[in-house]
């Protein structure tokens, strides 16, 4: 692995999307429509307001589930296009490659959540008792693991259709049993055990400890389980990632 | 400066698509030609170490195919033009380049190389498709690789072109690389130096065109090519 390289392919992934102003656009301009949405929403339920407690864990998916989406599809277009084989016929690290992305879409997401979290805390009134940095840096980490875990699933799809359908397989699941619908601890015991380990649900927590104004350490232990996955994935992804291809 | 195969087995779909090949590349330009399906791209991928092999031994400047040490010294060109559609052809020389650790100023060469200079700030997905092809063969040829393994990098290109690109793959064999190129189009067999006739995953014949010609007896390659696959 070498920093040259891994900022080499962030840059050219930036390139990219630049070249591409409406997904752009759409980036950061959904989220910040979506959370108006659900704000409106819940106009005219009496308070306390579900959207205090629905509106952060919202914040937590969107990176997620766009950068899942958006790595997925263009990993594929990289094996595709055969770029990728280029790429690892050359003298670049597989790490290089899942790191570069990682980059490029954590700064991605820093935009999107910036937009996201500033709408949301400036316009529509959402109570964040925590650091709005802190908040942010979540939202980060939380692209990083959709990245990531894109990234990685890649690796199973050989076309963007079957690519698309590990969102419901893999994503689905996790939102449904992140704590958005049903607080976690309301869950019956089996899927409260199995919310336990999905990476979502942490996401969510810390989302849900910034509002509320819990510890810092009980933030700091939900970012550091995002991580942890986002990094074992990006591992896996660089197994999974093959020189040699049939 | 040569590229070593013994024994080479690889089985692709389930089916043996190279069945014990053999074959030595020397420096010069050295031509891969067989028909469509026959294994070519197949074997040029073992040569660049992406082809996963199921047998034998691909050795290339002395190095097991696919080392390391190897990576920075073969130019590839994929037999779709590998280049990122939505960036310029400067954009995607630079990042390359930045991969490959070499100059930025090797970008300009490379472009005037394959003279796309017209082209250098036009997005690639928009390019004709010999512009597209010619924008993949200038990655290849960044950082003077001593290996250039090329699939088809002259199909459907116009006679002109062609022309000049056979001469810029005459200099690089002068300039001491070794030259691979693949073609299914016979009438490129006379600008090599060497010629591998390939046919159904083996070696048919490796040696001078004008010594395949002789030896079948033929006056083009074509008619050798045939008189080889019938005796
Ligand atoms: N990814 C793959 N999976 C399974 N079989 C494959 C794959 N790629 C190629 N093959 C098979 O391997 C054989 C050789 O393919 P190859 O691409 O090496 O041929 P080629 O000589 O390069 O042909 P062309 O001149 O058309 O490019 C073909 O019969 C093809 O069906
Ligand atoms: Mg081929």
């Amino acid at each position: 692995m070498t920093p040259t390289r891994t900022l080499a392919v962030a840059l050219r992934v930036l390139q990219q999307v630049r070249r591409d102003p409406r997904t752009l656009a759409m980036l950061v301009v959904i989220p910040c429509a979506l959370m108006a949405l659900l704000w409106w929403m819940f106009r005219e339920v009496p308070s306390p307001s579900p959207f205090d407690r629905t509106g952060p864990a919202l914040l937590a998916i969107f990176p997620f589930v766009v950068m899942f989406l958006i790595t997925s599809v263009t990993t594929l277009r990289e094996r595709a296009s055969g770029t990728l084989e280029r790429l690892l016929a050359m003298p670049l690290g597989k790490l290089d490659f899942l790191l570069g992305y990682g980059l490029a879409f954590g700064l991605l997401a820093a935009v999107q959540s910036g937009a996201a979290v500033g709408v949301s805390v400036g316009l529509l009134g959402m109570e964040v008792h925590g650091s709005v940095g802190v908040l942010l840096v979540v939202a980060v980490a939380d692209a990083v693991l959709g990245t990531a875990l894109g990234l990685f699933v890649s690796a199973f799809a050989n076309t963007e259709f079957q690519a698309v359908q590990f969102m419901p397989a893999l994503v689905v699941p996790q939102i449904l049993l992140c704590g958005l619908f049903v607080p976690r601890d309301q869950l019956p015991g089996v899927l409260h055990a199995i919310s336990e380990v999905l990476p979502l649900s942490y996401a969510v927590d810390a989302m849900q400890h910034l509002t509320v104004g819990s510890a810092d350490s009980a933030v700091a232990q939900d970012l550091l389980v995002v991580l942890g996955y986002a990094v074992a994935l990006l591992i896996l992804g660089a197994a999974t990632l093959r020189r040699r291809t049939p | 400066m040569t590229i070593e195969i013994a024994g080479l087995v690889v089985r692709r779909g389930g089916r043996a698509v190279l069945d014990g090949l053999g074959l030595d590349v020397g420096p010069g330009v050295t031509g891969l030609l067989g028909p469509s399906g026959c294994g070519k791209s197949t074997l040029l991928r073992a040569i660049v170490g992406v082809q996963r092999i199921h047998g034998g031994t691909v050795t290339v400047l002395g190095e097991p195919a696919g080392s390391a040490a190897l990576r920075r010294r073969i130019g590839y060109v994929t037999q779709a033009a590998s280049v990122y559609d939505d960036l310029t052809l400067a954009e995607n020389l630079r990042f390359f380049a930045r991969v490959l650790g070499v100059a930025p100023e090797e970008t300009s060469r490379v472009i005037e190389a394959v003279d796309l200079g017209a082209q250098r700030h036009h997005v690639v997905g928009r390019m004709s498709g010999g512009e597209r092809s010619r924008a993949s063969l200038a990655v290849a040829l960044l950082g003077r690789p001593d290996v250039l393994v090329l699939d088809e990098p002259t199909v459907g290109l116009d006679p002109v072109l062609r022309r000049d690109l056979w001469a810029l793959f005459h200099r690089l064999a002068d300039d001491g690389a070794i030259v691979l190129v693949s073609s299914h189009v016979m009438d490129e067999a006379d600008r090599c130096d060497q010629l591998l006739l390939m046919r159904e995953g083996a070696i048919i014949a490796a040696d001078t065109p004008d010594a395949i010609k002789q030896h079948a007896g033929t006056a083009d390659i074509e008619s050798a090519f045939l008189t080889l696959v019938e005796s």
